[in-house]
């Protein structure tokens, strides 16, 4: 319980801090509404009505989590108004582009590691490719593959891998560097080939490095594939959910949208931290 | 100057040395300047000799071990292991060499850390099994064969690591300061079995201390080195029996050779800084 006591209390504070919000940035409509009825409500009333909006500027807690309720459990999965249909969607293109990225990552490292004329050349267009905002590079990505007949899945994966791809390139080049000098020199006392140092050493000695970089690019995996779906007039995903909550004021939608999609982050880096404790276990990592 | 690391035949025609080294010299450039870690080292080690390097830090002990293991390269003279230069031997894996830490790989088990020289020489499931037993065996390892490293304490960790040195049956073994980081009561223990396996195994032995009594408990021969430039000031035969139990470091031969050897690193005004 003393564990999740701070959490339970910071969370409560947000809450709290949301419904002021909620009443002030609410009220000026509402009293605007009022008037032109010529109603006039009590106090009480007044904070009511500015929680129960239907197009509010800022949607109540309670009014998110009921809407997020009725999309999630209250809908067949197939729907278009349900928000698992939209996560899967998004899940979907989150995961084939981290596949992608993290493959693309580690060949990228392995290729850093190795080759010295890689080493020199790759990193500065690596960094380079990361100071571009995804926002002005995801509509080119979209209508470049359009325009060669490839669309849905793979051009919004492919934002991901372009997100992806960095953080594991980077952690795997210095996981594969990672080893100390008394590691190396014992596999060439051995007389030991370039592949054994790398399957033998390098490649375990990097698991720790790669795991704490899957859980960024997983991350970064899942705002490549929503900000693939908004310039693209794509019609499901949490991007579109957004996008098109935000045409029609349905700010409620928007709200819930985002809350299904940081549970999907939230899932996406619980799982990738939860394999690489399992996988460090099994290689033998002492138990914190 | 000599050519660098050019193979030398042994001087005489019984046993063959080992290693045999001639005006070795090894210079390290650096910001500050050339380091002079070896300087005409001339030194014989014949089969089935203990010898130890002693001498303080900087006196070149370490890297005269990582030149016959051919982690480094000397920059003049010449030197040969097995009648072989040191690369050669390397690749014939003519040596085992253990470091001061024990460097295990700690995502591999005990058998499996002894397993790893053997995997990469190539060797069948059958062979490894047959000998990761009977090396861990040597190093009294038996039982431990599935433990991570992390679960083994320090000189458990050290005496896996001489047995993976051992698993693949060279002749020589190259030991830079093993014991070093281990506590004396575990490293009086560890050198009495050392010196039972050294019995067993008949090695050639290359041991780096810094200890004039685990020097002298454990070797035929005594190198002593001082440092700028890293040379050797003395060497001592040991007159000690072989059969050594731990209690010989208080007769009196034993005084004698550990008091010539303090004398050998005061000649080389080792005591001065």
């Amino acid at each position: 319980m003393s564990k999740y006591l701070p959490v339970l209390t910071i969370l409560a504070g947000i809450v709290a801090v949301w419904y002021v919000g909620v009443y002030v940035m609410n009220a000026p409509f509402q009293q605007k509404l009022n008037e032109r009825a010529g109603a006039e409500p009590t106090f009480v009333e007044f904070v009511g009505q500015t929680m129960s909006q239907p197009k509010p500027t800022l949607p109540a807690p309670h009014q998110v989590a009921v809407n997020f309720f009725e999309n999630t459990f209250l809908r067949k999965v197939t729907s278009g108004r349900s928000l698992v249909y939209h996560s899967w969607v998004t899940l979907s293109s989150t995961l084939l582009g981290f596949l992608f990225g993290t493959v693309l990552g580690i060949l990228i490292a392995v290729g850093i590691v190795h080759v010295l004329a890689l080493d020199r050349s790759l990193m500065p267009w690596i960094i380079a490719s990361q100071t571009i905002p995804i926002l002005a590079l995801a509509p080119m990505i979209v209508v470049v593959f359009a325009a060669i007949g490839l669309t849905g899945l793979i051009p919004k994966a492919l934002i991901s891998t372009y997100l992806s791809f960095f953080p594991v390139a980077v952690g795997m080049v210095k996981g594969l560097r990672s080893p100390e000098t008394a590691y190396l020199d014992l596999m060439h006392t051995y007389n030991a080939s370039r592949s054994d140092v790398f399957w033998k050493l390098r490649l375990p000695a990097s698991v720790p490095f790669l795991f704490a970089s899957m859980k960024v690019a997983v991350a970064a995996s899942l705002v490549g594939a929503i900000v693939g779906e908004l310039p693209t007039g794509a019609v499901a995903g949490i991007g579109a959910k957004l996008l098109g909550g935000s045409y029609y004021s349905q700010t409620i939608d928007i709200f819930a949208a985002l809350v299904a999609g940081s549970i999907v982050a939230v899932l996406l880096v619980t799982t990738v931290g939860f394999v690489g404790r399992m996988t460090e276990r099994a290689m033998g990592v002492r138990p914190a | 100057m000599n050519a660098p690391a050019s193979t030398v035949m042994p001087a005489s025609q019984e046993a063959p040395a080992v290693v045999e080294a001639a005006d070795l010299s090894l210079t390290f450039q650096t910001n500050d300047g050339p380091v002079h870690a070896l300087a005409d080292v001339d030194l014989a080690i014949g089969k089935g000799e203990f010898v130890s390097f002693i001498g303080p830090s900087g006196c070149g002990k370490t890297t005269f071990l990582r030149v016959i293991a051919d982690l480094e390269q000397p920059t003049a003279g010449s030197i040969s292991v097995n009648g072989m230069s040191p690369s050669e031997a390397r690749q014939s894996r003519a040596y085992g060499y253990v470091f001061q830490a024990a460097a295990l790989y700690p995502w591999r088990t005990i058998e499996r850390n002894v397993a790893l020289p053997l995997e990469i020489m190539g060797l069948s499931k059958t062979e490894q099994r047959e000998r990761v037993a009977r090396t861990l065996e040597l190093v009294n390892l038996t039982g431990f064969e599935k433990k991570f490293p992390w679960q083994l304490s320090g000189g458990m960790q050290q005496r896996a690591s001489i047995a993976r040195a051992l698993a693949f049956d060279a002749d020589l073994l190259l030991m830079d300061e093993p014991f070093g980081a281990l506590d004396e009561i575990v490293r009086d223990h560890l050198n009495e079995q050392l010196l039972e396996l050294w019995a067993r195994t008949e090695k050639t032995i290359c041991f780096v201390t810094h200890s004039i009594p685990e020097a002298v408990y454990l070797s035929t021969k005594i190198v002593v080195m001082s440092p700028r430039p890293g040379r050797v000031t003395d060497v001592i035969e040991s007159t000690l029996p072989r059969e050594r139990p731990l209690d010989i470091r208080e007769s009196s031969e034993f005084l004698k050779i550990a008091h010539r050897v303090r004398e050998g690193l005061r000649a080389g005004h080792s005591y001065d800084d």
